[in-house]
């Protein structure tokens, strides 16, 4: 590991800390509310309750292919967006070139937009 | 030491979330657990210094892509005791290509031989610029073509999804703002001298 | 790096610019119309061919960055794939100005679709570095599962869209894995920079051909080589027979086009070590796909076998690994191109009770009904087989010279075995159309002149290809030439 890395991560390292903050206390919340509580296991409090009768079906119903629509032309500009971080934080150094290479790509994916617009993919039926 | 405690700590959170993927009883709890492991990747990635992939990892496949295999899941409805039991029919053949893969992936890093002329690889945070940095200066200017090529992957991956599920469905009264505001009040509104005694 | 120096790459950079010109005239409602935006494609396509053939390059010539290359080979393989493409194009063309069938539906976007999906083989084509390739393939694969699956009502469509998305993912992934590993084992992803290690190595490390061999699988899918063929009778059979026409041609050459560059291009110096991977994908390409045909009732799947062996031949000329084995390959992989695009263009003009044929039994008495459609069929199915004075016969013969010529004699003699059992079911389908009699005969021929029109050329240059052999194999050679001394 070259030291390049190893600076890198000491800056990890609070994250680090407080993940096991995280870790260490949610764990005690659960074990300590799993000891200290007051347990009535009763079998009808499993059972399903449905205006007294059984249950007829699964609870889960079928979700609409809209909503994956929208997932997935939010994951493309949720693509879009990562390529945005290191072209900001290098654009100093890769001049006009790369200013206008990212405004190219930006311009493909305004077609793709100005596409879903017009075709009505925004708009919630 | 913390190094090898976190590198021992992602990679065997890693592994048991990605079993209880395969394993996990409700498709939604694979799901979740798939998260968890997309989670420890990133805390990998980090660790090897490749800082802005395991950020993206964090944004992309937890933010995105996560809630849309969520959405999948429960637009297809699956019922898990039925796929259970086609796993165990399919369980000898997945497993011998498992094996086959593991095999060798065993010889190719007992064959980590390093002949010479072989390319310095290139290193993720190299000296003094930082990982994204780095990325930067490679990705607009030299990788150009490649870039370029992604994003037009992406316009394609847009039309292929809404050429596939857009449904335009007939009958749906939708509200027009652009009518409601120019609508006039002479066709909104008619005045109507009503007769005493005889109503409209 | 100033936007001049991306000249040779001008017929790519068209493309892109009609593409999505296309791409929103068709949104801001050309009409929303199939037809239009077709015909609009279709110039485009011409106008791409016209600047790959008219701008030669000098020799080669690697630009952005060592990841793209123009020499005569990639000049010669483009213009034939974007030529099948525009076929292919023609034949959706004629389709839809034919069909008054409600349930044929193809969205606008088909064309676009096409267009990106030619554009990704184009720059497969051109890779110089596995990073190329891969966005490539990418870019050529994604509006391909698309196009499967374009008859989104329709069952068996979208069931193949799925197959082949599904399949091609993995495919994608070892293609990825096995490019990981090369890289890093040799330390580099271009491919001149693989060309100097291979040729100053004498030990080659293990990781790197296990890469190599997860490469070959990944590109073996897209070629649909056994035992990766799988997908191929499905989808061949669920998508409409104008988008198999499609799949069936382009995709084929530009994978065996990048399967030519990489193992005549840096892995020439490991031929010792893939010959005999490439030998057995060869030689069960070619009797499964032999074997599998002969069961077949469906006209689409057997071809989708046949087209499975005839890529087990077209290995055959890559395992030769001889000079001589790049131009049949070449040569190979042209005349099946013809043939297919030519029987896809047959059936596409045969109509029964108002349904396109897809049982070969519906076949019988054409040659009583449509005389020309028969003689046109029976022109493809001797060549496919590979009867002599045909064009099959010729790309046959100098694929199995080259294997001679690198002293793989079983394995010729194992091609023209395999060849003997596939010419049963090409006669099969003749003996059903010339000598079988049927009550229920076939619709009359319907108005579609571009289809006959591609039809009966695909036929002459089958028939008199020996006259013109001379001239396909000096092109050939001068295409493996500069792909051969790119080696110092």
């Amino acid at each position: 590991m070259g030291v390049e890395t190893q600076n890198l991560l000491m800056n990890y390292l609070p994250i680090l800390i407080f993940l096991g903050i995280a870790v260490a206390m949610s764990t005690v919340f659960t074990v300590a509310a799993f000891i200290f509580s007051k347990k009535a296991p009763n079998a009808e409090k499993l059972s399903a309750y449905e205006c007294g009768f059984e249950a007829f079906g699964d609870a889960r119903v079928r979700f609409d292919v809209q909503f994956y629509l929208v997932a997935i032309l939010f994951i493309i500009f949720d693509l879009e967006v990562a390529f945005l971080f290191p072209w900001a934080v290098s654009l100093s150094s890769i001049g006009m070139f790369g200013f206008w290479s990212m405004l190219l790509f930006l311009g493909f994916l305004l077609i793709g937009f100005i596409y879903e617009w017009k075709k009505g993919a925004l708009e919630w039926q | 030491m913390i190094y090898t405690f976190g590198f021992y700590l992602f990679s065997s959170i890693l592994l048991a979330s990605s079993i209880m993927v395969v394993f996990a009883r409700n498709p939604v709890h694979s799901v979740l657990f798939l998260i968890l492991a997309f989670f420890n990747t990133a805390g990998l990635f980090v660790l090897l210094g490749a800082e802005f992939l395991g950020m993206i990892l964090v944004i992309v496949y937890v933010g995105a892509v996560a809630v849309l295999f969520l959405f999948v899941v429960m637009m297809l409805n699956i019922h898990m005791a039925e796929l259970k039991y086609k796993l165990k029919e399919h369980l000898p053949i997945g497993l011998m290509v498992g094996i086959v893969l593991f095999i060798e992936l065993i010889m190719a890093f007992i064959g980590w031989s390093v002949a010479d002329g072989r390319a310095e690889l290139a290193s993720p945070t190299p000296a003094g610029i930082e990982n994204s940095v780095a990325l930067g200066q490679l990705i607009y200017t030299k990788y150009f073509m490649l870039f370029q090529l992604s994003g037009l992957v992406l316009l394609v991956a847009m039309i292929g999804s809404i050429v596939l599920t857009l449904n335009h469905r007939k009958g749906i009264k939708k509200q027009n703002i652009a009518d409601q505001v120019a609508r006039s009040r002479d066709e909104a509104v008619k005045l109507v001298d009503v007769p005493i005694g005889k109503g409209v | 790096m100033s936007f001049i120096d991306f000249l040779p790459a001008i017929s790519e950079i068209y493309l892109i610019i009609c593409t999505l010109v296309l791409l929103l005239l068709g949104v801001f409602g050309l009409g929303h119309q199939l037809k239009r935006i077709t015909s609009i494609s279709l110039t485009a396509l011409v106008g791409t061919i016209l600047l790959i053939v008219l701008s030669p390059p000098q020799g080669s010539v690697v630009i952005f960055n060592g990841l793209f290359t123009v020499d005569n080979f990639v000049v010669m393989m483009k213009a034939i794939t974007v030529v099948a493409a525009l076929v292919s194009l023609l034949l959706t063309m004629d389709q839809v100005s034919n069909e008054n069938d409600p349930t044929f539906f193809i969205p606008w976007e088909y064309p676009v679709l096409l267009l990106f999906s030619t554009l990704g083989m184009m720059v497969m084509i051109s890779a110089n570095d596995f990073m190329s390739v891969y966005i490539g393939l990418e870019l050529h694969s994604l509006p391909l599962y698309v196009m499967a699956a374009i008859q989104r009502e329709n069952l068996k469509s979208t069931e193949a869209g799925i197959k082949y998305f599904i399949l091609g993912a993995v495919a994608s992934g070892l293609l990825l894995y096995g490019i990981s590993l090369t890289y890093g084992f040799a330390g580099s992803t271009n491919f001149d920079a693989l060309e100097k290690l291979f040729a100053s190595q004498q030990i080659i490390s293990i990781g790197t051909l296990v890469g190599l061999v997860f490469i070959l699988c990944g590109l073996a899918f897209k070629v649909a080589a056994v035992p990766f063929h799988m997908w191929s009778p499905d989808v061949y059979e669920g998508t409409p027979t104008t988008v198999t026409s499609f799949i069936a041609s382009a995709p084929k050459i530009a994978a065996i086009a990048v399967i030519l560059r990489i193992f005549y291009g840096p892995y020439h110096y490991l031929a010792a070590q893939w010959q005999l991977i490439v030998i057995v994908i060869a030689v069960f390409s070619m009797f499964v796909g032999a074997f599998g045909a002969l069961q077949q009732k469906n006209i689409k799947r057997l071809l989708a076998y046949s087209s499975v062996s005839h890529i087990g031949y077209a290995l055959v000329g890559i395992a030769a690994a001889n000079h001589f084995g790049l131009q049949a390959v070449i040569i190979y992989m042209t005349l099946y191109v013809v043939s297919a695009l030519g029987i896809f263009a047959a059936l596409l003009t045969l109509r029964k009770s108002g349904k396109g044929i897809t049982n070969i039994s519906e076949f019988a008495g054409l040659s009583k009904t449509h005389p020309f459609s028969a003689v046109c069929m029976a022109i493809f199915m001797f060549s496919m087989a590979g009867i002599p004075p045909l064009a099959g016969f010729f790309g046959k013969f100098y694929v199995f010279m080259s294997a001679v010529q690198s002293s793989l004699y079983f394995l010729a003699v194992i091609g023209v075995l395999a060849s003997v059992i596939g010419a049963y079911y090409y006669l099969r389908i003749i003996k059903i159309m010339y000598f079988d009699t049927t009550e229920a005969s076939l619709d009359h021929m319907r108005e579609g002149t571009t289809s006959k029109v591609i039809m009966t050329i695909c036929g002459i240059t089958l028939l008199t290809f020996f006259i013109a052999s001379d001239w396909l194999l000096s092109l050939s050679a001068g295409a493996a030439e500069t792909l051969l001394t790119s080696i110092p």
